[in-house]
């Protein structure tokens, strides 16, 4: 089948969307940044070398899981999970991070930075710069430090230097602008790892090839398994990666229905939430046009989420492209609800998922039951839960 | 001709380069911003870069973030700091102001209803740190067409062909950051200033500020040899965290290093 879908553009735009506004000092390393990516991208030798990683060391192909007890539970169509939650390190960020640390090698760059959230991305940078021999400093909210202290303590055994972040709301968006200011004044020996779709160009584009393997894997693997394609996708979608990775291989798919899970935190209405594209509108952030949360002067707002990894004010500009023309469809699940998703996954199927993925899972609980029985949907299980026992025991009232 | 343009023309036929501060508007509170403006306009400065503040002011470093928070705090938006210059420019209609911020708010805004308030509050120059000639044309057009300068940046990996491309998009005058890294960082090389400057103004004929990095008198005057304008900025904002609790002291030390400063250029 020949491709029609080809965003973004020369320039990394798609529409209005995406680009490349950064300060003068970025625009050079940005731009050999992107020459490299191109030639790699098609060199033989480095995607031998990126395969047999996916392959040996993350673990790929990562399973689809027919959850058929979970389905029938909800009487509707037929729930696979894509279980990116299987990787090395538990989460879907690893495809990325690898990806990236063999172009900043192959660039003979000595030192890797990276900004997280959850702490998701944070150790899976952290896993690839120990294994490779780099050296890695991640920059993390002092609030996410607090809420994600296991996955903090993880980086630090894996050799890399954590930097807490005291500037503005202390979460992702922070530790992003934090991030960028080290890689402005280290830009020569630095490589700066983003972990989602988001960020100037290309960044959106990089981040989000790495990452459709996910879908590419689930296209094949549900042919082959159910003998179709299926009707619709499901992923929870903060900057966005594990969302577009997925539906990226669908875009031209027209019949596959795709929906991307923001977090409403305490609810849309209240305005403590994470849903830009729900409830946000187009702005200029971290280097690309996109919508973001942002008040009428132009400030960030900030932002709510139960999870780390989707507490962010703004989305991959892919996402508000697939938005504006409609071939996707985002939705939003408030805090409560997605307790009820991480409960209902654990219990039916025995898999604790991350509480970022339990928004796909929570969406999952209405959409699943107005389908039909021979209809298939495909979730992202995009993390494992294993860094949220803490958060979640606090919750419960217990003590670990 | 512009106010920017007459400025620098003026200050050329006199053998003086220009002396720029950088405030953010609004620090540490608002009704401190205009006085201040025409007390360092007394102490001999030729052009105000008003910072505009912004929530995440990813290319400054922690004196300038920690400004914006404060002005921040007091709500200062945008609007207000177009308010602020129109204050400014009811008793002084001579010396230019620039602002200096982040592109969300003025997308947020619209550029035209931007360009529009701007010229209404007599803003004579436009710099967006994260507003590269790639994405600007469409803004510059309309600054442009409310005679209003887009400044632009150059940084010290930036290339000839980027200085050639700034000619043609930016007018009043251009920035040139003297280091990789963020506002307030380091202390500036004068030996590799000189030599970069060489080949930008090979590239253009537009006036050349040099800025980051300016902490001194005795910087500000080496730089002053090969420039055409010195910028000054974190220097003159830990003025005013150092003395919180004391505005005016703040405002006297500001006027103190700027004076020092304008009579070592002079000399």
């Amino acid at each position: 089948m020949t491709k029609k879908y080809t965003m973004p553009d020369g320039q990394g735009h798609f529409g209005t969307y995406g680009g490349l506004f950064v300060a003068e000092t970025l625009i050079e390393p940005l731009k050999e940044l992107n020459t490299a990516y191109q030639h790699y991208l098609d060199d033989p030798d480095f995607i031998a070398e990126l395969d047999a990683d996916l392959q040996h060391y993350v673990g790929r192909p990562s399973p689809l899981y027919h959850a058929e007890h979970w389905s029938k539970a909800l009487g509707g169509a037929q729930i696979y999970l894509k279980r990116e939650d299987l990787n090395h390190t538990g989460a879907h960020k690893i495809n990325n991070t690898v990806g990236q640390a063999l172009l900043a090698k192959r660039m003979g760059k000595t030192r890797i930075i990276a900004e997280t959230g959850a702490g998701q991305h944070g150790v899976a940078t952290a896993t690839v710069a120990a294994r490779l021999g780099l050296e890695c400093v991640v920059y993390m909210g002092a609030v996410d430090i607090k809420r994600q202290a296991l996955n903090v303590y993880r980086m630090k055994l894996l050799g890399a230097t954590v930097i807490p972040v005291e500037s503005g709301s202390k979460t992702l968006k922070d530790a992003l602008n934090e991030a960028l200011r080290d890689w402005v004044t280290h830009v020569d020996n630095t490589f700066y790892i983003i972990g989602t779709v988001a960020g100037p160009h290309p960044y959106p584009a990089m981040v989000r090839d790495f990452q459709t393997i996910i879908g590419r894997e689930a296209k094949q693997q549900c042919l082959q398994q159910a003998g179709r394609l299926p009707n619709a996708l499901v992923a929870c979608v903060g900057g966005g990666s594990n969302a577009i990775g997925l539906f990226h291989p669908f875009i031209d798919e027209s019949s596959v229905k795709l929906f991307g899970v923001e977090a409403a935190g305490d609810g849309i209405e209240t305005g403590r939430h994470s849903a830009p594209l729900c409830a946000g509108r187009p702005g200029v952030l971290h280097g690309n046009r996109t919508y973001l949360m942002t008040d009428d002067d132009g400030e960030i707002i900030e932002t709510h989420s139960i999870s780390a990894g989707l507490d962010y004010p703004g989305v991959g500009p892919e996402h508000a492209w697939l938005k504006d023309l409609g071939r996707a469809k985002y939705v939003s699940i408030t805090d409560t609800e997605a307790l009820e998703g991480f409960y209902a996954l654990t219990r039916m199927e025995g898999i604790i998922p991350a509480l970022e993925s339990s928004h796909a899972m929570a969406y999952t609980l209405k959409l699943a039951p107005t389908m039909t029985k021979d209809e298939i949907i495909i979730v992202n299980l995009s993390g494992r839960g294993d860094k949220d026992m803490h958060t979640m025991a606090i919750r419960e009232g217990i003590k670990i | 001709m512009s106010r920017l343009a007459a400025t620098f023309k003026n200050l050329k036929q006199l053998n003086r380069t220009a002396l720029i501060p950088f405030i953010s508007a609004g620090d540490p509170y608002p009704e401190f911003t205009v006085p201040l403006m025409h007390g360092m306009v007394d102490a001999g400065v030729n052009v105000i870069e008003l910072g505009v503040p912004f929530s995440d002011p990813m290319a400054d470093g922690p004196i300038i973030q920690r400004a914006s928070e404060r002005a921040l705090s007091h709500h200062v938006s945008l609007t207000k700091v177009l308010a602020m210059a129109s204050e400014f420019r009811q008793t002084n209609q001579t010396t230019p102001l620039v602002l200096m911020g982040y592109l969300n708010p003025i997308e947020i805004m619209g550029y035209q209803i931007f360009a529009d308030k701007a010229q209404q509050a007599g803003i004579d120059g436009v710099l967006t740190v994260d507003l590269p000639p790639e994405e600007a044309e469409e803004c510059t057009a309309i600054l442009k067409a409310s005679n209003i300068d887009p400044i632009f940046l150059l940084a010290p990996n930036s290339h000839e062909d980027r200085v050639k491309k700034m000619n043609v998009i930016g007018s009043g005058y251009l920035y040139y950051v003297s280091l990789k890294g963020v506002t307030g960082a380091g202390h500036l090389n004068v030996t590799e200033v000189e030599k970069k400057l060489a080949m930008i103004r090979n590239n253009t004929s537009l006036p050349i500020g040099v800025g980051f990095g300016v902490k001194e008198a005795s910087i500000a005057k080496e730089i002053a040899k090969v420039a055409d304008a010195v910028v000054v900025g974190s220097a003159l904002i830990s003025k005013i965290e150092a003395n919180l609790d004391n505005p005016n002291q703040a405002k006297q030390e500001i006027i103190i290093l700027l004076t020092a400063m304008r009579k070592a250029m002079d000399s």
